[in-house]
């Protein structure tokens, strides 16, 4: 059996120093002032953050928290893109706001890079990356995933009232990047569990949190290992060969980015399918315009992205300076979203409406600048096809009032549930 | 009217080449290009100016010539 000695360590023995790094109490509870106290894992944000934005865009457009351990919140989209781009005052090290900051140390290159990685680092890193997603590339994977929303819909059989998030919008993307990354489809479970505990347990106690991690890169480093043994043109297996300044990854970076690729491509994109599918079934105008006419269907899924964006990503500030009128401190975090930039009047005529036929759509739901969404191509062909395939099937559905429509806090916002009826 | 797209400031969010396919291209990374010699056509030019108004980025740059006359 083929083995590499690169990948023979687990993740305590190849990182025993886990997640060392400064570390905050959790702070939780109700938020007592967006202005001072935002938090965006608590349920009034998750309810509803676009208010919250409209409001601080008014008053206070770039809001603060002590939690986390002190943080940052532009809402303006001026500001969103000039941190986005600005790579040296702004460091990627870490993009998930939590109550440990990992260390300088870790810069350029990160715990999942190229997404945790800074300039010059991060450049080569995503060469490696990019021509697999490219949009040729992403669109050989279209015919699988449209047979497969068919049999989601199949499923369905003859009942009249669906879950639209968990029984079709989550399975799409968990079985697309299982596909190409080249992990088991019965892992899906698993999938979603780790997709929770990087992005919405950012409260539990460091240990408990950095436990987890590990034993999701333990998880990893074993499907690594069978790629070794078992060469497979996935990937995982392209990662594994793959040679970044004249030689082989480190294995904790081919790990990470895994860990990233599954992360990433996963709850966001189940959350833009069900944030569209939401609109759908709230807005029969809409729903109707896009049964008429499926031509309309591109340039209403930029919308559905600019308006219900799902992603908002971190940064951490590299030193003490004054940013616009507030005095940041090295080691702040900033919580940069890209869905509050979106809805920002200055940038965007009708910024709170839903315009399914805007022509001009300079949104970030991707983001802005170095780290664009490496996956965007995949994501907006699995939006088509997903939407594509509902609407052709369920031209008729509408919310139920069988159970609330829950939407997932933290990072990365979109419906969890969704009952609808069809018909 | 001439086309032509910034390598600097452009990520590869691929919008001027979904938006006008006739005039834009990717490379193999991903990143826009133009096809031929940018020079555009006046049947196309409104494509040309939806594919640079929804450059997240703005690195798509339209040369109308109207400096010069």
């Amino acid at each position: 059996m083929t083995t590499d000695e690169r990948f023979s360590a687990s993740f305590e023995e190849l990182r025993p120093d886990r997640m060392v790094g400064a570390r905050h109490e959790a702070i939780t509870g109700p938020v007592r002032s967006w202005e001072t106290d935002f938090s965006h894992v608590e349920p009034e944000w998750a309810d509803d953050p676009y208010r919250v934005y409209d409001d601080l865009r008014q008053r206070c457009p770039i809001a603060h928290t002590d939690r986390f351990g002190g943080g940052w919140l532009p809402v303006r989209y001026d500001d969103v893109a000039a941190i986005a781009y600005d790579t040296d005052s702004f460091s990627s090290r870490s993009v998930v706001m939590s109550n440990v900051r990992p260390s300088l140390d870790l810069a350029p290159v990160g715990t999942s890079p190229p997404i945790s990685s800074d300039p010059p680092f991060h450049h080569d890193a995503r060469r490696l990356l990019l021509p697999a997603f490219t949009k040729k590339a992403v669109e050989t994977r279209e015919p699988a995933t449209r047979a497969y929303c068919h049999e989601l819909i199949d499923a369905f059989g003859d009942r009249r009232d669906v879950d639209a998030a968990v029984e079709y919008a989550q399975h799409i993307p968990v079985r697309v990047i299982a596909e190409l990354l080249g992990l088991p489809l019965e892992d899906a479970p698993r999938f979603r569990e780790i997709v929770a505990n990087t992005l919405e347990a950012v409260n539990l106690p460091p240990d408990e949190r950095a436990a987890r991690i590990g034993a999701q890169f333990d998880y990893f480093l074993g499907h690594i290992r069978d790629h070794v043994a078992n060469p497979r043109d996935d990937l995982i297996g392209h990662l594994v060969e793959a040679e970044l300044h004249g030689a082989k990854l480190d294995p904790l970076h081919v790990a990470g980015t895994i860990s990233l690729l599954l992360i990433a491509g996963i709850d966001t994109t189940w959350s833009a399918i069900a944030a569209s599918l939401w609109h759908l079934a709230t807005h029969p105008e809409d729903r109707r315009r896009l049964v008429a006419e499926p031509a309309l269907l591109p340039t209403a899924i930029e919308e559905f992205l600019r308006a219900y964006a799902p992603v908002t990503m971190a940064r951490l500030v590299k030193r003490d300076q004054h940013w616009r009128g507030v005095d940041m401190k090295a080691d702040d975090w900033i919580l940069l979203s890209f869905p509050a930039a979106n809805r920002d009047p200055d940038q965007f005529d009708r910024a709170d409406e839903v315009v399914i036929d805007r022509e001009v759509n300079r949104h970030a739901a991707f983001g802005l600048g170095i780290h664009r969404c490496v996956g965007s191509h995949l994501a907006r062909m699995e939006l088509r096809t997903a939407l594509g395939v509902w609407l052709e099937r369920i031209p008729e559905f509408a919310l139920t009032d069988a159970g609330p429509v829950h939407w997932a806090p933290g990072q990365v916002r979109g419906p969890r549930t969704l009952p609808v009826h069809i018909g | 009217m001439k086309v032509s797209i910034d390598r600097a400031r452009c990520q590869g969010h691929g919008r001027c080449y979904e938006l006008a396919p006739e005039i834009f291209d990717a490379d193999d990374e991903g990143y826009g290009v133009v096809l031929g010699t940018g020079e555009i056509a006046p049947g196309l030019a409104r494509r040309a100016r939806l594919a640079a108004l929804n450059c997240p980025e703005s690195a798509v740059d339209i040369d109308d010539g109207e400096q010069i006359t």
